[in-house]
């Protein structure tokens, strides 16, 4: 049985989505036919205004939010998940919806849910020391962001004040899948790697959405990577239906194979 | 009132940016608190605020409104007659020239009426820095003409599609465009909202109007005025008038008041009301005032002036609301209207439809005022990217 604490010796796939794309009973389908190539499922709560999204992830929230959403939704679609799995799941979101149901009361029903912790793309640590206060007070994940322009030091503090996991973001710009990835990533890998602690899990996302990537990625020593436009990408094309699911899985699946090679590869050259 | 060193005016502002960029914001923060105090710098600054941009503009007594109104007199501070038809080119020739310092050879930036998006296109022209503007697709029909000028001054126009289209979807995509590219890039953000420190900056920069205002009201009436009006949308021109009164200890009787849009009344779902109707939130970086659902996501504002079409405002507006130091009001666009013929017809200038929605403050209030009471303006813009909007208002208010 995976749990929190022992899932992450080997590097993990993360697989993003946005609830209630196109409509929450699909969202539930997909996380199950995910789940078995999963180390953690990030489960995005819509928001109106999505800035650090690219337009496959922005879109993707239009067509939630038009179809009515409200948060609520994604606590109880994570009930229903949770009754079948207990794959570490966090919630991905902007801080407005936490803001605005206060911190404290959104913690308290995600961990209710079923959720393990909780990433606000737009909350940096110089303004979260509330939030992270309330989340050590009930025992709930902190994920924070880092990018390749974020000073060693702030590596270090966001490492130390990341309870699940760092997220690394792979390059400068917005989500999206991308060609390839270039020095600029590996050498960030290898220095947030050098300066984290030796128990911190270092996930890398932003543009992630094949094999070659997943192995490349992980050869340089990440401990997960995060995709989730390439698993929208897919959903947004084939909609409500079986092939969606074969699909997901199948890129799941090629996925999982990338980060074995560069695990393979990664453990040959340490 | 000053932010503290986290950008808080009180519990508004701060920083709530993605963290890639941090570091752009931090080289914004520092780059400008040096060239803050920089002689060198604040002369560059002057020189093409007066020889460019045509500094200082009039303060002018609107005769022939005041005494149609039979109250008080009312001042027009004419920031239509700037260079580019608005206030806005305080900000970006600011902005500009900070960019300059920082060696970006790129500038982007929102805009929703076009206003802003002209003045940092004139400004890209001036110091040869490559410029590209984010607009809403329906603000793009609606404003032609700014578009056409923008287009003309060399500068790229992108249209955006996503979210309601308007103002607020120009800044999602300034900013994500700006995650990208912020190493080459300056976000010239186009009001006093936004991350710290650009609430600060784009008021210090706009500061120039109230500072006029000090001086030239002294000298023609002798004295400081009771009122100040302006319109806001982010709040821009508004802050330029009342800041350099607001430390005056001989001023804390000036009543100042903030003019929202109400759009088609608040008491609909279409207007712009940020402090009326809105509650505090997070959006662009900042923590303020906003338009939103119950589960906190951000609606759509409306008005017929695209300027004002946004659904928050600037955190000093936020703090000084909850101060009670500035009464916020609002006017709807019937209103507006109105003001917009009156102001055409008694003075022979027309204005621009944010602005007036502050002139309708003075022709419901004025009349009962003292005579002998001062009241000034400021006319944030000329009218003329609004023909289309006025013409097709007036046609249907006619049939």
């Amino acid at each position: 049985m995976k749990n929190l604490n022992n899932l992450n010796e080997k590097p993990i796939l993360v697989s993003f989505l946005v609830s209630g794309d196109p409509n929450i009973e699909a969202t539930l389908k997909y996380m199950k036919a995910l789940d078995e190539y999963c180390g953690v499922i990030e489960l995005g709560i819509p928001f109106s205004d999505p800035v650090a999204d690219g337009s496959t992830i922005q879109e993707a929230n239009v067509r939630s939010l038009s179809n009515g959403f409200k948060i609520n939704q994604s606590f109880d679609l994570l009930k229903e998940f949770r009754k079948d799995s207990d794959t570490p799941v966090v919630l991905m979101t902007y801080y407005n919806l936490v803001y605005n149901r206060g911190i404290e009361d959104f913690v308290i029903d995600a961990k209710k849910a079923g959720a393990n912790g909780l990433i606000i793309v737009d909350l940096p640590l110089d303004e979260a020391e509330e939030y992270q206060k309330i989340c050590k007070k009930h025992e709930f994940g902190t994920i924070f962001l880092v990018a390749p322009n974020t000073p060693d030091e702030r590596i270090i503090y966001s490492d130390e004040s990341s309870t699940m996991f760092l997220y690394l973001i792979s390059t400068f710009g917005i989500t999206g899948t991308r060609d390839s990835f270039e020095k600029m990533t590996f050498d960030f890998i290898k220095r947030a790697k050098s300066l984290c602690s030796d128990n911190s899990k270092l996930y890398v996302g932003f543009g992630i959405s094949n094999e070659k990537h997943a192995e490349n990625l992980i050869s340089q020593g990440a401990d997960g990577i995060i995709v989730g436009s390439a698993f929208v990408n897919i959903i947004k094309e084939y909609g409500d239906s079986e092939d969606t699911i074969i699909k997901l899985k199948e890129l799941a699946k090629e996925l999982h194979g990338g980060i074995e090679k560069g695990y393979a590869k990664y453990i040959k050259s340490d | 009132m000053k932010c503290d060193k986290n950008g808080y005016f009180g519990e508004f502002g701060g920083q709530y940016i993605p963290e890639v960029l941090k570091p752009a914001i931090d080289e914004i923060k520092e780059a400008y608190s040096e060239l803050k105090n920089d002689e060198d710098f604040q002369n560059e600054l002057s020189y093409y605020l007066k020889h460019y941009a045509g500094r200082e503009t009039p303060l002018y007594y609107a005769k022939n409104l005041s005494e149609k109104l039979g109250g008080a007199k009312i001042y027009l501070k004419r920031e239509d007659l700037l260079h580019g038809g608005a206030h806005k080119t305080n900000n970006t020739i600011g902005q500009a020239l900070l960019a300059k310092k920082m060696g970006k050879t790129r500038i982007i930036a929102e805009t929703g009426a076009g206003q802003h998006g002209v003045g940092t296109s004139m400004a890209g022209a001036l110091f040869g820095l490559e410029t590209e503007i984010f607009m809403g697709s329906i603000d793009i029909a609606r404003q032609q003409p700014n578009v056409e000028r923008m287009k003309l001054l060399g500068a790229k126009v992108n249209p955006v599609n996503t979210g309601s289209k308007v103002l607020k979807d120009a800044v999602n995509e300034a900013m994500r465009n700006w995650t990208a590219t912020f190493e080459n890039t300056h976000y010239l953000l186009g009001t006093v909202m936004g991350p710290h420190p650009f609430p600060t900056m784009v008021r210090d920069f706009q500061s120039v109007i109230g500072k006029e205002v000090k001086k030239q009201i002294m000298e023609q009436e002798g004295r400081f005025p009771d009122h100040l009006v302006a319109c806001i949308g982010g709040g821009s021109n508004a802050m330029g008038l009342f800041y350099p009164f607001l430390g005056e200890k001989d001023c804390s009787k000036i009543n100042m008041v903030g003019i929202e849009a109400a759009g088609k009344g608040l008491d609909t779902q279409e207007h712009g009301a940020s402090i009326s109707k809105g509650r505090k939130g997070i959006l662009h970086g900042m923590l303020s005032y906003f338009l939103q659902d119950e589960d906190g996501q951000i609606e759509e504002a409306y008005s017929i002036s695209a300027g004002l079409d946004y659904p928050g405002i600037g955190p000093e507006h936020a703090y000084l609301h909850n101060l009670g130091r500035v009464e916020y009001d609002s006017a709807t666009d019937k209103q507006a209207l109105n003001a917009f013929m009156e102001l055409t017809r008694t003075e022979g200038i027309i204005p621009a439809l944010e602005s007036s929605h502050a002139i309708s403050y003075a022709i419901e209030n004025a009349g009962n005022m003292a005579k002998d009471d001062i009241m000034v303006i400021n006319l944030s813009g000329r009218g003329d990217k609004d023909l289309n909007t006025v013409i097709n208002a007036v046609n249907k208010m006619e049939n």
